[in-house]
C-alpha cells in the first residue's frame, strides 16, 4: 500500500492529474482521457434548451399525478377496455398504472437529465489512504492484548481454562439433542418411517371416486380410462384432524389398459393378481418430491410428474423411464369384492410419496 | 479496454438495445389465435346419413384408416369409436391428418357440420361407440360450478393447467388449450379420449359432473383479465420470462441511458 507513489500534485484546468503517477509494479499509470466540455458548457442555447427539457418532464410529472387523483375518482372500477394484444382489462387499474408510473418515471429522468446535461461534470480524482495503522497504534494494542491476557491469568490459571473450555465444547450439544427429537419420536407414536409406510387403505377397502366418492364397477373403466380415486373411509374421516395427511398418502389412480399390454407389474400370482383384468392402481404422489400426478398418456401407458418431468411407465411395474424420480410408483395391489365393486386388496407394499433416508432401499 | 465495450458507449447502443427488448417482447407475445365452433346437433342417425358418411370417409379418410374404418399400420382403427369421437376429432380440425406425427395439430374445420354427421352415423353403424350428446345433456344451467372446479382441479387440471390454457406432455405432445373448446368437444372429448387423454366415462365422470366441468370451463372462458396482461395464465414461469426478459431489459436500458456521457 504505502509503495504507491505520492500522486501527483499538478492538475490541469478541469482538475485533471497530470498523468505523471506510477502503479505498484512500477509502470507509469495510464493518462486521463481529456475533458470534453458538453455542448450546453460552451453554448448558453443547449444549456437553456436542456434547461426547458428538464422543467418539462417535472411539469409533465405534476401533471400525470393530477391525472391519476381525477382517474381514481372518476373511473369506475368496473370498466373493462379491451386493448391490442393484452386483451381486457380494468380500464381504472390501466389509467392509475400508466399515470402513477410515468409520474415517478419523469420525476427520476428529470433529475437525471438535469443532472448529465447542467450540473458540473469535471472529472475529480480522490486519493486513497494508506490502510495500514502507524507503528505507534500496533505497538499500543499489542501491548494492551499482552497486559490482557497477563492480568486476567488465562495462560497461568489452568484449571480455570481447561474449565471454560470444557464448558464451551459442551455447550453446542442441547442443539443437537434438539435437532435430533424432530426425527426421534416419543416411543408411543409411530415414528416417520412406520408413518410414511403406511396409509388407510386396507383390505377389503372400496374404491372410491375423489370428490364424489362413488364405488366403482370394473365395467365403469372403458380401456385407456383414467379414475382418480380415494379409498371410501376418507369420506367418513373428512372433518377429523389429519384428513389432509390421510388424504395425502391415500390418493390414487386407477388405469385400464388391455390385459396384453402389461408387461410386468409389481407383485401378484395368478391366482391373486393385483390387477382387474387390466385395471391396475398406483399411488398418485410422486416418489421425487411428492407431486400429485395423474398426468396419465393412454397411448403410451406413461405417467408424467408435472413438477419435474419424472416420467413412470405403468404399463411396465410404473418404473422411472425419465426425470429425477428414483424409485417407481407404488402399485395399490386390488380385485373385486362380492357385490362386484373395486376394493384393495391390503395397503400399498412400498412406501408413498418422496423417498426419504430411513427408508432403505425398496 | 476491448472493442465490445467501447462500443457500449456509441449512441446507437440505445436505440439497438431498445429494438432488441420490442423484438424479443414481440416474438414472446406472438398470440396464436385459433378458433372452432361446432352447432350442437343430435338426431337419430338416417340411414341416408350413413350412405354419405360412407362416400365422405372413403374420400377423405380411407387412405389412412382402410375403407371398412378398420385401420392400417399408420392409424387406428375406428370400429368402436363412437359418433362422438369423429365429432370431435373432425369438428375441432384434427382430422383429416395432414402428415402422421406425435400430435394431431387443430386446423381449420373442412368439413359442415352436416358432413360430420353422416361420418359420424356411418362410423356408429360399425360397431356401438360413445354417441354424441344431446342438447339436453350439454345443458348447464342446473350444474353446480363449484363441483365443476373441484372435478376439473381432480380430474382435467393436471394436464390442462388450473386455468385451462394446457400445458406440455412429453413426446412432442401437449394437452391443448381449453380456451376455444364448445361444450360439445369438451363432453366428446372426455368420453372418447382423443390422443393422449384418458377416457372419463360416464360412470365415474357421470353426466352431471361433466356438465359441472363444461360449466366451469365456460366460467374460465369468460374470464376478464382485470389486473391486464394474463401471460397466458401459465403460472410462475411465463411470469417470471416477463420479468426477467422485459424488466430487466427496461432496467439495463434505464441504466445504460444513465452512464452514457451527455454531448
Amino acid at each position: 500500500m504505502s509503495d504507491i507513489a505520492t500522486p501527483g500534485t499538478t492538475a490541469d484546468e478541469h482538475g485533471h492529474d497530470s498523468g505523471d503517477l506510477e502503479l505498484p509494479n512500477g509502470r507509469p499509470a495510464p493518462a486521463p482521457l481529456p475533458h470534453e466540455p458538453r455542448r450546453a458548457d460552451v453554448d448558453p442555447k443547449a444549456a437553456r434548451r436542456a434547461e426547458r427539457q428538464v422543467s418539462t418532464m417535472f411539469l409533465l410529472a405534476s401533471l400525470l399525478v393530477i391525472a391519476f387523483i381525477v382517474a381514481y375518482i372518476a373511473i369506475d372500477k368496473n370498466v373493462v377496455i379491451a386493448l391490442p394484444v393484452i386483451g381486457t382489462m380494468s380500464a381504472s387499474n390501466l389509467a392509475l398504472g400508466l399515470t402513477f408510473g410515468l409520474a415517478v418515471f419523469l420525476i427520476g429522468a428529470g433529475a437525471i437529465h438535469w443532472a448529465k446535461k447542467l450540473m458540473p461534470d469535471v472529472e475529480v480524482v480522490q486519493e486513497r489512504h494508506v490502510l495500514e495503522s502507524s507503528p505507534a497504534d500496533r505497538e499500543e494494542a499489542i501491548s494492551v492484548f499482552d497486559a490482557g491476557a497477563q492480568e486476567s491469568g488465562f495462560g497461568s490459571r489452568k484449571i480455570i481454562r481447561r474449565t471454560l473450555i470444557t464448558a464451551l465444547a459442551l455447550f453446542p450439544l442441547p442443539l443437537v439433542i434438539i435437532l435430533r427429537d424432530l426425527w426421534v419420536t416419543p416411543t408411543d407414536s409411530p415414528s416417520p418411517n412406520e408413518l410414511l409406510s403406511e396409509t388407510i387403505w386396507t383390505k377389503g377397502e372400496r374404491i372410491v371416486t375423489d370428490g364424489s366418492y362413488r364405488p366403482i364397477r370394473p365395467e365403469d373403466i372403458p380401456v385407456g380410462g383414467l379414475v382418480n380415486v380415494v379409498p371410501a373411509s376418507l369420506e367418513k374421516v373428512e372433518e377429523v384432524e389429519g384428513t389432509l395427511n390421510a388424504r395425502a398418502k391415500a390418493a390414487s389412480i386407477l388405469v385400464r389398459m388391455t390385459p396384453a399390454e402389461i408387461r410386468s407389474q409389481q407383485g401378484g400370482s395368478a391366482e391373486e393378481p393385483w390387477d382387474v383384468h387390466g385395471i391396475l392402481a398406483f399411488s398418485k404422489i410422486c416418489t421425487h418430491v411428492g407431486c400429485p400426478i395423474s398426468l396419465y398418456q393412454q397411448r403410451t401407458h406413461q405417467l408424467l410428474c408435472p413438477c419435474h418431468q419424472s416420467t413412470f411407465d405403468l404399463a411396465d411395474s410404473a418404473k422411472v423411464v425419465f426425470g429425477p424420480a428414483a424409485r417407481r410408483m407404488p402399485q395399490l395391489p386390488i380385485t373385486v369384492d362380492a357385490e362386484g365393486y373395486l376394493v384393495a386388496r391390503s395397503d400399498f407394499q412400498e412406501h408413498v410419496g418422496p423417498s426419504f433416508w430411513e427408508q432403505g432401499s425398496s | 479496454m476491448n472493442s465490445m465495450a467501447a462500443r457500449r458507449r456509441h449512441p446507437a447502443t440505445l436505440v439497438v438495445m431498445l429494438l432488441l427488448g420490442l423484438l424479443v417482447t414481440g416474438v414472446i407475445y406472438a398470440a396464436v389465435d385459433s378458433g372452432t365452433s361446432a352447432q350442437a346437433a343430435d338426431q337419430k342417425w338416417s340411414e341416408t346419413q350413413v350412405e354419405a358418411g360412407k362416400k365422405l370417409f372413403a374420400e377423405g379418410c380411407s387412405s389412412c384408416h382402410g375403407l371398412g374404418g378398420g385401420g392400417s399400420s399408420i392409424a387406428p382403427t375406428l370400429i368402436g369409436s363412437g359418433a362422438a369421437a369423429v365429432d370431435f376429432q373432425v369438428s375441432t380440425g384434427r382430422m383429416p391428418l395432414a402428415a402422421p406425427g406425435s400430435q394431431a395439430p387443430v386446423k381449420g374445420v373442412i368439413y359442415s357440420q352436416a358432413e360430420i354427421d353422416a361420418m359420424a352415423a356411418w362410423v356408429a353403424s360399425l360397431a356401438p361407440g360413445p354417441a354424441v350428446p344431446s342438447d339436453a345433456m350439454l345443458d348447464t344451467s342446473k350444474a353446480d360450478l363449484a363441483m365443476g372446479g373441484e372435478l376439473f382441479r381432480t380430474n382435467c387440471a393436471q394436464c390442462h393447467s388450473f386455468a385451462g390454457k394446457g400445458g406440455a406432455l412429453s413426446d412432442g405432445t401437449a394437452a391443448p388449450t381449453l380456451m376455444n373448446a364448445t361444450p360439445r368437444q369438451i363432453y366428446t372429448a372426455m368420453v372418447t379420449g382423443p390422443a393422449s387423454m384418458p377416457v372419463f366415462s360416464n360412470a365415474t365422470l357421470t353426466i352431471e359432473d361433466k356438465q359441472s366441468i363444461i360449466k366451469w370451463i365456460g366460467s374460465l372462458q369468460a374470464n376478464d383479465n382485470p389486473g391486464g396482461l394474463s401471460l397466458s395464465r401459465l403460472g410462475p414461469v411465463t411470469e417470471g420470462l416477463f420479468v426477467w426478459i422485459v424488466g430487466l431489459g427496461a432496467l439495463i436500458i434505464v441504466a445504460i441511458w444513465i452512464g452514457v456521457k451527455a454531448k
